[in-house]
C-alpha cells in the first residue's frame, strides 16, 4: 500500500467495538466521504439503507430492486435463496447496491461496524463512483429514472393483471423473459426514460404501433403501384435485426396493445442490466480496489483498531481469493479477484514501473495513477479493459494458461501458457472469453413471410461450430406464443450455409 | 450529500406474492407431494411444513445457450505442470469442459429444486380436495390458543416482571443469614475488647490487637451487599393452552378385502379431519384404532392403514369392542368420546339390527359424536338402512355415502358449526 501524505496515527479510532450505531456510521461515512473526495472519486448522491437479514433476501430475489413487478420465477429464487441461508450453506452477501440517483445500498442489520465501514467504502464510494463514471452505464442506464420507470411497471403490470388475467400476465412474461438478452439494441443508444412522459405517451403510443402493425398485415387488396412496390421489396425486415424483443414488440402480428407494453418493460429492464453483464471483472474489481484502498487509508491515518483492520483484512482475502483450476472450489475466474488485481496492478505500473512495464505500458508507466485509473473505468467494458490493461506479470501471478478444446480432436490441448510467447495470446482469448457476444449465441430476426404464413424466420449465426443448446425447442415455444404464427431458427454456419433448422408450427390462429 | 434511512421497520415479506405464485404455478406437483406426504405420516401428525421437491427442468426458465461441442478456448488460472503443446483426455463431467477435471460452469445441478412449505401452506393443500369452506378452514389453521397464568415465582425473567416485594424478602433474608457469623464474632470480640479495657490502657498491644480484629468483622459486615442479583424474583407466567379438556377418538375400518388402497386413503382423510378438528378443542387427544373383518382387534396405527385382511364383514364385533373400551379405559364424565368410522357398506345381514341396538342403546349415549361414512359407488345395503333409523333417533350420529375425499366434509357439518363443544348433545 502507497503511504501518502498526511499521516497522522496519533487519532482516535472511530470506534472500538463491534456494535454499530447510526451516529457511528454517520462519522464513518464522513471520513470515508472525505478520503474519497482526496482521491477524486465522483458519486451520485448515497442513500444508505438499513435492512434485516429477511429484507435482504426479498431484495436478492427481485433482482436487487427495490421495487419490482410480480413472478414466480422471483417467488423461486426466493425460496431457494431461503433455503441455503437457513441452512448455513451460504452467507447474504454483505451488499446490494443500485445504479439509481441517488445511489441506494444496503447495509444489513447483523453486520459489524467494520463491515457496514466496508460496505460504504464498497458500495456506495466504489460501485457508485462507477455507475456515474462508466461510459456503458452513461450510456445504457438512466439512474435519475430507474426506480420511477419500475414504480410504472409494476403499476403497468398490476393493472394488467387485473384486466386480463394474472394467468395471461404471467405466460406472456414466460415468454418475454425466455427472450430478455435478446432485448438489447447493442449499437444504437437507447432513448431516455421519464415517468411523466412514459404514461402520457402510453395511450398514443399503443395506438399508433396498432396502426403500424394493421398497415403491414393489412389483407386488403393494393393499388397497383402498390402492388408493384410490394414485388419489389421481396423481404421483410430488409436488414436482419439483433433485438428480438423489439421486433416482436413492433411487428407481431397479433398482440394487444398491453402486451406490447409489457414486451416493451421487459426490454427496457433488459437494457438497464445490460451494462452489469459486460462489466462485472471492472465493477467488482473497481470497487474491491477503493474499498481496500479506503480502508486502509483510514487505518494508517488511526481511525480503525487493529481489530478492526484485521476482521477487514479477513473477508477482503476471502472476497478476493482465487482458486486454481484442480482445486476444489474452483468455480471459473473469480471477477473480484481478478478485478482487483488489474486495478492494482495499474497502480504499480504507474508509480513502480518495472522495465517489462515499460515496454508493455509505456502510456501508464510513471504518470498519475489516480488519473489512469480514472481513466481506465471510464472508456472499457471488461472484454477491452482485459485487451488492453492485462499485464504479463499478472499472467504469471495468476498463472493463467488456454485450453484448445476442439470437438474434432480426441484430446485438449493447451493452447498458450504464463511465458514469454503466451502473454499476448492468452490476453487476447481472456478478452475474448469476456466478450458477451460470444458467449452467447448470436441469433438475429432474419426474415418474416408476410405474404403467405406469416412464418418468422430467425438465423443462428454459428461462432466456431459451436451448436445451441436443447433449451432452444423451448425458447422457439415461447418466441412462437409472442409471434402468433410458426417460427423458424436456422443455424448457419461460417460460410454462410444453413446446417441446421429447427421449428415450431402454429396451426391455427389464436391469440395469446 | 447523504441519507441514513432505517428500513428494518418497513414490510419484510415483499416476496410473499412472488412465493404464492410459484406455489400456484407448481400446484399440480406440489399437491402431489402433499397427497404423498399425507399417506406416509400419522394423522395425529399433520401439522406440520413439509419439503416438496420439484424436478429442476421442470421449473427452469429457458434462454438460448450453447451446447458442448464445436471450438472453446478458454483460460484458466492455476497452471502447474503445464507447458504450451501438451495434450490431454477431455474430462468425463462434460460440464465445462477443458481443464484438469475442474468443475466446469456448465455442470451444476440436475438435483431437484427442493423446498418447505410451512404449515399453512401445507393445510391449504390438504385441505383442497377436501372442498372445506373457508371458515372451516381458517378455524383448522389456527394455531392453538393460549391463556397466560400466574405460576409463582423464577430466578430470572425480564425486568418488567421483577417481583418487588419478593426480592427484597429475599435480599433480606440472605443478609441475615449471611451476617450472622460476623456479627457473632464482632460481639465476642466486643466483649472481650470491654473486658480487656477494664485491666489495661488503650496502647496494649492486646487491644490494638483486638481493635484491628474489630475493624475487620465491621468490614466483612459493611461488604454483604444490601441486594444481590441473586435475591431477584420474578413473578412467572406459564401459558396454559386453552381449552383444557380432553379427548378420545375412535377411528373404526373396515379391513375386509372389499377396502381397497383408495378407499383407505379417503377414510385416512377423513379420521385426519376428525383428529384437526379436536385438535382445535382438546388440550389432550388419545387416539384409538379398532379394525375389524369377522372380528375387531384394538391395533396402532400403521397396522390400522396397512395390514390386510380378507373375509367376512361383521360390524357389530366392532361396536362392542368399542363399547368395551369405553367402558375400561375412558369413563365418559373425564373424556369427551368421538368416534369415526369408515366402510364400504358390507355387513353380514343378520347382524345390522344388533349393531342399530347397539349403537342407540349403548354407545351413543356416551358419546360426543358420531361419524359414519360409507365409501362405495353401489347401492345402499342393510346397514345402511339400519344406521338411518339410528341418525334420525339421534342428533349427534350423522352418516354419508361418499365416492371421493370431496364429498367428506358434510358429515362434520354440525359439528364444526356448533361454537362450543363443551355441552354434551345428547338427544
Amino acid at each position: 500500500m502507497t503511504r501518502l501524505a498526511h499521516t497522522d496515527a496519533t487519532a482516535e479510532p472511530l470506534s472500538t467495538g463491534s456494535e454499530w450505531t447510526f451516529e457511528l456510521i454517520q462519522r464513518y461515512y464522513d471520513e470515508i466521504a472525505r478520503i474519497a473526495a482526496d482521491f477524486g472519486l465522483d458519486t451520485y448522491p448515497n442513500q444508505l439503507e438499513i435492512i434485516s437479514a429477511e429484507q435482504m433476501m426479498d431484495a436478492y430475489a427481485s433482482v436487487g430492486m427495490p421495487v419490482m413487478y410480480h413472478h414466480w420465477s422471483y417467488g423461486k429464487h426466493f425460496l431457494a435463496t431461503q433455503k441455503h441461508y437457513q441452512r448455513g450453506a451460504m452467507g447474504l452477501a454483505y451488499e446490494i447496491v443500485i445504479n439509481s440517483n441517488p445511489c441506494i445500498a444496503y447495509l444489513m442489520e447483523e453486520n459489524t461496524m467494520t463491515m457496514q465501514a466496508l460496505v460504504i467504502a464498497h458500495a456506495a464510494f466504489g460501485h457508485n463512483s462507477f455507475f456515474k463514471g462508466n461510459y456503458l452505464f452513461r450510456t445504457w442506464t438512466e439512474a435519475d429514472a430507474i426506480i420511477d420507470y419500475l414504480v410504472f411497471a409494476k403499476h403497468y403490470i398490476a393493472e394488467c393483471e387485473a384486466r386480463h388475467g394474472e394467468d395471461k400476465v404471467e405466460e406472456l412474461l414466460d415468454s418475454c423473459h425466455a427472450l430478455m438478452n435478446y432485448g438489447v439494441d447493442r449499437y444504437k443508444r437507447p432513448q431516455k426514460l421519464s415517468l411523466a412522459q412514459e404514461r402520457a405517451r402510453l395511450v398514443e403510443r399503443e395506438e399508433y404501433q396498432q396502426s403500424q402493425v394493421n398497415t403491414l398485415w393489412r389483407t386488403i387488396p393494393r393499388l397497383m403501384e402498390e402492388r408493384e412496390q410490394a414485388q419489389q421489396t421481396p423481404r421483410f425486415p430488409d436488414e436482419p435485426q439483433e433485438n428480438l424483443l423489439y421486433f416482436i414488440e413492433k411487428f407481431a402480428p397479433l398482440l394487444e396493445p398491453w402486451q406490447r407494453e409489457l414486451v416493451r418493460i421487459v426490454r427496457k429492464v433488459a437494457q438497464y442490466f445490460y451494462p452489469q453483464r459486460q462489466t462485472q471483472v471492472m465493477n467488482e474489481g473497481w470497487a474491491t480496489f477503493w474499498h481496500y484502498t479506503l480502508m486502509n487509508r483510514l487505518y494508517d491515518e488511526g481511525l480503525l483498531t487493529d481489530a478492526a483492520m484485521f476482521e477487514f483484512l479477513h473477508s477482503h482475502t476471502n472476497v478476493v481469493a482465487q482458486p486454481g483450476v484442480d482445486s476444489p472450489y474452483f468455480n471459473g475466474i473469480n471477477p473480484y479477484a481478478l478485478g482487483f488485481a488489474m486495478y492494482r496492478d495499474i497502480q504499480r505500473i504507474c508509480t513502480e514501473p518495472t522495465e517489462e512495464d515499460r515496454q508493455w505500458f509505456p502510456q501508464l508507466a510513471g504518470t498519475d495513477w489516480r488519473e489512469a485509473l480514472d481513466f481506465a473505468m471510464r472508456n472499457f467494458k471488461d472484454e477491452s479493459f482485459i485487451a488492453q490493461y492485462l499485464s504479463p506479470k499478472l499472467i504469471r501471478d495468476f498463472h493463467l494458461f488456454s485450453v484448445l478444446d476442439d470437438d474434432q480432436n480426441a484430446r485438449l490441448k493447451v493452447s498458450a501458457i504464463h511465458d514469454e510467447a503466451g502473454y499476448a495470446e492468452i490476453r487476447r482469448k481472456l478478452a475474448e472469453q469476456y466478450n458477451l457476444a460470444a458467449r452467447e449465441p448470436n441469433i438475429q430476426v432474419y426474415e418474416v413471410n408476410t405474404r403467405t404464413d406469416r412464418a418468422l424466420t430467425l438465423r443462428h449465426y454459428q461462432h466456431q461450430r459451436r451448436p445451441l443448446a436443447n433449451s432452444v425447442h423451448e425458447v422457439l415455444k415461447h418466441v412462437a406464443r409472442l409471434w402468433g404464427f410458426t417460427v423458424k431458427l436456422e443455424s448457419v454456419d461460417d460460410e454462410g450455409r444453413v446446417i441446421l433448422t429447427y421449428d415450431c408450427k402454429v396451426e391455427k390462429r389464436h391469440g395469446l | 450529500m447523504f441519507h441514513l434511512i432505517d428500513r428494518r421497520l418497513n414490510g419484510k415479506n415483499k416476496s410473499a406474492v412472488n412465493r404464492e405464485r410459484f406455489l400456484k404455478r407448481f400446484k399440480g406437483q406440489i399437491k402431489e407431494a402433499v397427497a404423498r406426504a399425507v399417506k406416509d405420516r400419522s394423522i395425529t401428525d399433520i401439522e406440520r411444513g413439509e419439503k416438496v421437491s420439484i424436478p429442476v427442468k421442470d421449473i427452469n426458465e429457458p434462454t438460448f445457450g450453447h451446447a458442448q461441442g464445436g471450438v472453446w478456448e478458454r483460460v484458466f488460472p492455476g497452471n502447474k505442470e503445464y507447458i504450451k503443446g501438451d495434450e490431454f483426455d477431455r474430462p468425463q463431467s462434460g460440464g465445462g469442459g477443458g481443464g484438469s477435471g475442474g468443475a466446469g460452469d456448465g455442470g451444476e445441478g440436475q438435483d431437484d429444486f427442493v423446498f418447505e412449505l410451512t404449515r399453512e401452506e401445507f393445510l391449504n393443500f390438504f385441505f383442497d380436495d377436501l372442498e372445506l369452506p373457508n371458515l372451516i378452514k381458517t378455524q383448522l389453521q389456527q394455531t392453538t390458543t393460549f391463556k397466560p397464568m400466574r405460576a409463582g415465582y423464577t430466578s430470572d425473567g425480564t425486568p418488567t416482571n421483577i417481583h418487588v416485594l419478593r426480592s427484597l424478602r429475599g435480599a433480606l433474608g440472605r443478609r441475615i443469614a449471611l451476617s450472622a457469623t460476623p456479627m457473632e464474632d464482632l460481639n465476642a470480640a466486643q466483649e472481650k475488647l470491654d473486658e480487656l479495657l477494664e485491666t489495661c490502657d488503650e496502647h496494649d498491644p492486646q487491644v490494638i490487637a483486638l481493635m484491628a480484629e474489630i475493624r475487620e468483622h465491621k468490614g466483612r459486615l459493611a461488604h454483604i451487599p444490601w441486594i444481590d442479583p441473586f435475591d431477584l424474583r420474578y413473578s412467572n407466567r406459564v401459558r396454559v393452552p386453552n381449552p383444557t379438556t380432553q379427548a378420545v377418538m375412535f377411528c373404526v375400518m373396515d379391513v375386509s378385502g372389499s377396502m381397497d388402497e383408495m378407499k383407505k386413503d379417503i377414510a385416512k382423510r377423513f379420521f385426519i379431519l376428525l383428529y384437526l378438528f379436536l385438535e382445535r378443542a382438546y388440550e389432550k387427544i388419545e387416539v384409538v384404532f379398532v379394525r375389524h373383518h369377522t372380528q375387531a382387534f384394538e391395533v396402532n396405527e400403521d397396522e390400522f392403514f396397512h395390514a390386510r385382511d380378507t373375509g367376512g364383514t361383521v360390524v357389530s364385533s366392532a361396536l362392542k369392542l368399542v363399547k368395551k373400551i369405553i367402558l375400561e379405559r375412558y369413563p365418559s364424565n373425564d373424556w369427551n368420546i368421538y368416534v369415526a368410522q369408515a366402510s364400504d357398506g358390507d355387513n353380514w345381514d343378520s347382524d345390522s339390527p344388533t349393531c342399530r341396538e347397539l349403537l342407540a342403546n349403548d354407545i351413543l349415549p356416551l358419546l360426543q359424536y358420531y361419524a359414519y361414512v360409507e365409501i362405495t359407488e353401489g347401492e345402499p345395503q342393510n346397514l345402511w338402512y339400519e344406521y338411518e333409523r339410528v341418525a334420525a333417533q339421534y342428533r349427534h350420529f350423522t352418516m354419508r355415502r361418499i365416492r371421493e375425499a370431496g364429498e367428506i366434509w358434510p358429515v362434520f357439518r354440525d359439528l364444526f358449526k356448533k361454537a362450543g363443544l363443551g355441552e354434551r348433545s345428547a338427544a
